[in-house]
């Protein structure tokens, strides 16, 4: 039954708030679980049941082909993230869990995007490129395709920076991390 | 042998001498070893009723309940059954035909997503790709469903792979890297609670269902009565420390006794044991017991801090932890004296706030006085199912259980049509056991087919119907707090329910006066094989005291 239990009305401003908080904390979150059919169902379902936005997700093999890596990022207070974890952790093929520091960690995404480059941008496109050791992995005559690995910031300046000279497309990876020294992630 | 064969064979490694479940196309490799496996298999009428069947078996006996159904529509059926076990962490393994893999993902017929469908409900599940997998796949995932946090698993087994020809070795270990339950509970937290507690002023012991499925019972009451702890259980665990007694509060929530609720808004100290702060126990959150520090012991860390933050957290397991508890708490020699403030308190309480009824003064059957009959009819000593409404929380107000394993009710999900497939389950478990199912006249209709059942197979359960013509508790709700506006809660008198009770085979019969009833009640008790009592009780009564939803312990109704 519906609570607080009285008839009152709810307006909609009210329960726009309570669903839309967002702390602005970015949280990497690196998963290692057993590498076998449905894990991603049910790390994604988790999140998705418990109410938690993945902001991107990335997958992959790790130095054991029995287990997989997921990177994911998303934005949560902190309480809920330590929720997240433990309810991950609840996951029969799930091994590991880390919630990442970002001054301990490496991260890294890779983006290509697809420019409206014709005679007289181009220049300055390539230049913008070298800036951030982009490399243009494509050219027609009136297009370019630039690959940019880099944290997701980074990546976010590049996209600011093209936008403005047309960008026709743009696909992007989400972040991959490792921690940094010896020890494991 | 047959890859069906070793699931035989699995099943009995496991202990398993029972089953509920309906066979289908895509399970009829495994009903046709069934036929000569030596394992009970039950035929219900619904999948829905095996599953609850399965539930109330592993409630009753503590062993994991098993239930089938075929693919698409068997398995779907078994959804309600898997979240409520989900809910309520109940071991169960609920194994499911699936087509043939090279139908998979045609849409075939009677196909259904059943890992799918169920992931988001179960505690983990297992689709068989190849037959060589069964037998590790149905030994971890009993596993699963009895260790750490009990709860449902689901086995998918496709056809094909079910008639495959495979060599049957037993399995006894698991690798499950990923799964490593924490049991033992740190020696240094244990210490730091055991200090809490010895000086503390106003202490409570607030306990959940996890006590009961830790079979923890005695060492909690080991606890509580070394130094007169107060104690109060939520409705999943009525039982795990005996009532009556003078340190039972009664149960604590949204229709718990005031004495529970306003000690918990009072205590300086609670100590969660297998509980789950559930908003139907905390009321309004933010002002939910504000004096207190919490202790919270639990065997799955999920649960700590997750809705009330744990000042000293323990995780693992209770029957582990409670006893080391125990010791270093005596050996604190805590001073008896300084509960006695809080004990005048509480009983101060306990006398101005007695759980009361008004009784009618003619032949009328209140409800609460239905309770109190079927309590002396049974001797207070039966295994009690319920339903889910107003009946359901009348029984654990007036009923005093004893002992842990005697309430079995669908606390969780709150499911109606739960307690009569419930009852037949914990009755085939417990067969020398007097099993009753306390049912609402609304609910008991959602699962009335499995009497057959019970006809059929002998399952000797006797239900009675707590029949108020009403959704009960719909309109309770729609009385306090809807204007009295009754929508879609009358179902008039119908239907007949002793005629159903023949028509299925058991024994009918009709209660309508007060006076007659516990006579009536030991009749029934008395007579061989199902028997089902429909129970004319007041139409229109409210479940009190009441926290209305959203609000605190303190402003408690009625
Ligand atoms: C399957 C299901 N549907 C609906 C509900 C909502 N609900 C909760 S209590 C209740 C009334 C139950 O009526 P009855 O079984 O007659 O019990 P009473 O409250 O009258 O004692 C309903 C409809 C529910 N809990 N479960
Ligand atoms: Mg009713």
């Amino acid at each position: 039954m519906g609570e607080p239990g009285t008839k009152e009305l709810l307006s909609l401003d009210e329960l726009e708030a309570a669903g839309n908080l967002r702390t602005g904390r970015k949280h990497i979150v690196s998963i290692l679980a057993e590498n076998k059919p449905g894990v991603l169902t049910r790390i994604a379902g988790l999140f998705a049941r418990r109410g938690f936005n993945i902001d991107t997700l990335a997958v992959g093999p790790t130095d054991d082909p029995d287990l997989s890596r997921f990177t994911l990022t998303l934005d949560g207070a902190v309480h809920p993230i330590d929720q997240v974890t433990k309810q991950l952790h609840k996951l029969v093929n799930v091994l590991k869990i880390r919630d990442l520091e970002p001054e301990e960690t490496l991260a890294r995404e890779l983006a290509m995007f697809k420019v409206a480059a014709d005679g007289s941008s181009r220049g300055e496109l390539m230049q913008l490129c070298e800036i951030f050791r982009g490399k243009v992995v494509d050219v027609s005559r009136r297009s370019l395709v630039v690959e940019v690995t880099g944290t997701q910031e980074k990546v976010d300046a590049f996209e600011r920076l093209v936008r403005p000279f047309g960008l026709i497309e743009m696909a992007r990876t989400g972040e991959i991390a490792i921690a940094r020294g010896r020890g494991e992630t | 042998m047959r890859a069906v064969d070793a699931l035989m064979e699995c099943l009995k490694a496991e202990g398993v001498d029972v089953v509920f479940g309906l066979p289908g196309g895509a399970n009829l490799p495994t009903y046709d070893a069934f036929y000569d496996a030596g394992i009970r298999h039950i035929l219900v009428r619904h999948e829905a009723g095996g599953g609850h069947a399965a539930e109330g078996y592993a409630k009753a006996t503590g062993k994991v309940g098993v239930a089938l159904g075929t693919s698409g529509p068997g398995a779907t059926n078994l959804v309600t059954p898997i979240c409520d076990a989900m809910m309520d962490s109940v071991p169960t393994v609920f194994i499911t035909g699936q087509v043939r893999t090279e139908l998979l993902g045609t849409d075939g017929f009677q196909e259904a997503d059943t890992i799918g469908i169920t992931m988001p409900v179960v505690k983990h599940s297992f689709m068989i790709r190849h037959p060589l997998e069964i037998p590790r796949s149905v030994h971890e995932a009993f596993h699963i469903a009895r260790t750490g946090r009990p709860g449902p698993v689901v086995i998918d087994i496709p056809m094909d792979l079910s008639r495959a020809d495979i060599p049957y070795e037993p399995v006894s270990d698991v690798r499950l890297p990923g799964y490593q339950p924490t049991t033992d509970g740190n020696q240094k937290q244990i210490r730091l609670a055991a200090k809490a507690l010895a000086n503390a002023r106003r202490p409570v012991l607030y306990v959940g269902g996890g006590v009961v499925h830790a079979n923890a019972a005695e060492e909690l009451t080991e606890l509580a009565m070394f130094d007169r702890l107060p104690v109060t259980c939520t409705v999943m665990a009525l039982g795990a420390f005996p009532a009556p007694h003078e340190q039972w509060l009664g149960m604590l929530g949204m229709h718990g006794t005031r004495t529970a609720n306003y000690a918990m808004d009072e205590a300086d100290l609670i100590v969660a044991i297998g509980a789950r702060f559930d908003d139907r126990i905390t009321g309004k959150l933010s002002e939910f017991a504000p004096r207190a520090k919490f202790i919270h012991i639990d065997i799955d860390p999920a649960e700590i801090s997750k809705n009330v933050p744990a000042h000293i957290p323990i995780v693992g397991d209770a029957k582990n932890i409670l006893p080391r508890l125990t010791a270093e708490y005596r050996s604190l020699e805590p001073d008896p004296q300084r509960l006695e403030a809080w004990w005048t308190r509480i009983k101060g309480w306990q006398q101005r706030h007695p759980l009361a009824f008004e009784d009618s003064s003619d032949a009328e059957i209140k409800p609460q006085y239905m309770i109190k009959a079927l309590y002396e009819a049974t001797g207070g000593d039966a295994i009690v199912t319920s339903d889910v409404g107003q009946h359901q929380m009348w029984a654990a107000q007036y009923y005093d259980f004893p002992r842990p394993r005697r309430w079995i009710n669908s606390g969780g999900l709150g499911t109606m049509g739960f307690g009569l497939p419930a009852a037949m389950g914990a009755k085939v478990g417990c067969p020398d056991q007097q099993v009753v199912c306390i049912a609402g006249d609304g609910s008991v209709q959602m699962n009335m087919q499995e009497l057959a059942t019970c006809s059929q197979e002998g399952i000797a359960i006797k239900v009675f119907i707590m029949n108020n013509g009403y959704l009960g508790m719909v309109r309770q709700w729609q009385e306090l707090f809807w204007d009295k506006r009754y929508s879609a809660v009358d179902m008039g008198r119908f239907p007949d329910f002793v005629k159903l009770a023949e028509a299925y085979g058991a024994t009918g019969m009709r209660l309508t006066d007060k006076h007659t009833l516990v006579e009536g009640m030991r009749e029934a008790l008395a007579t061989e094989g199902p028997v089902m009592c429909d129970v004319r009780v007041t139409a229109e009564e409210n479940v009190y005291p009441m926290i209305p939803a959203g609000q605190a312990a303190r402003d408690m109704v009625g």
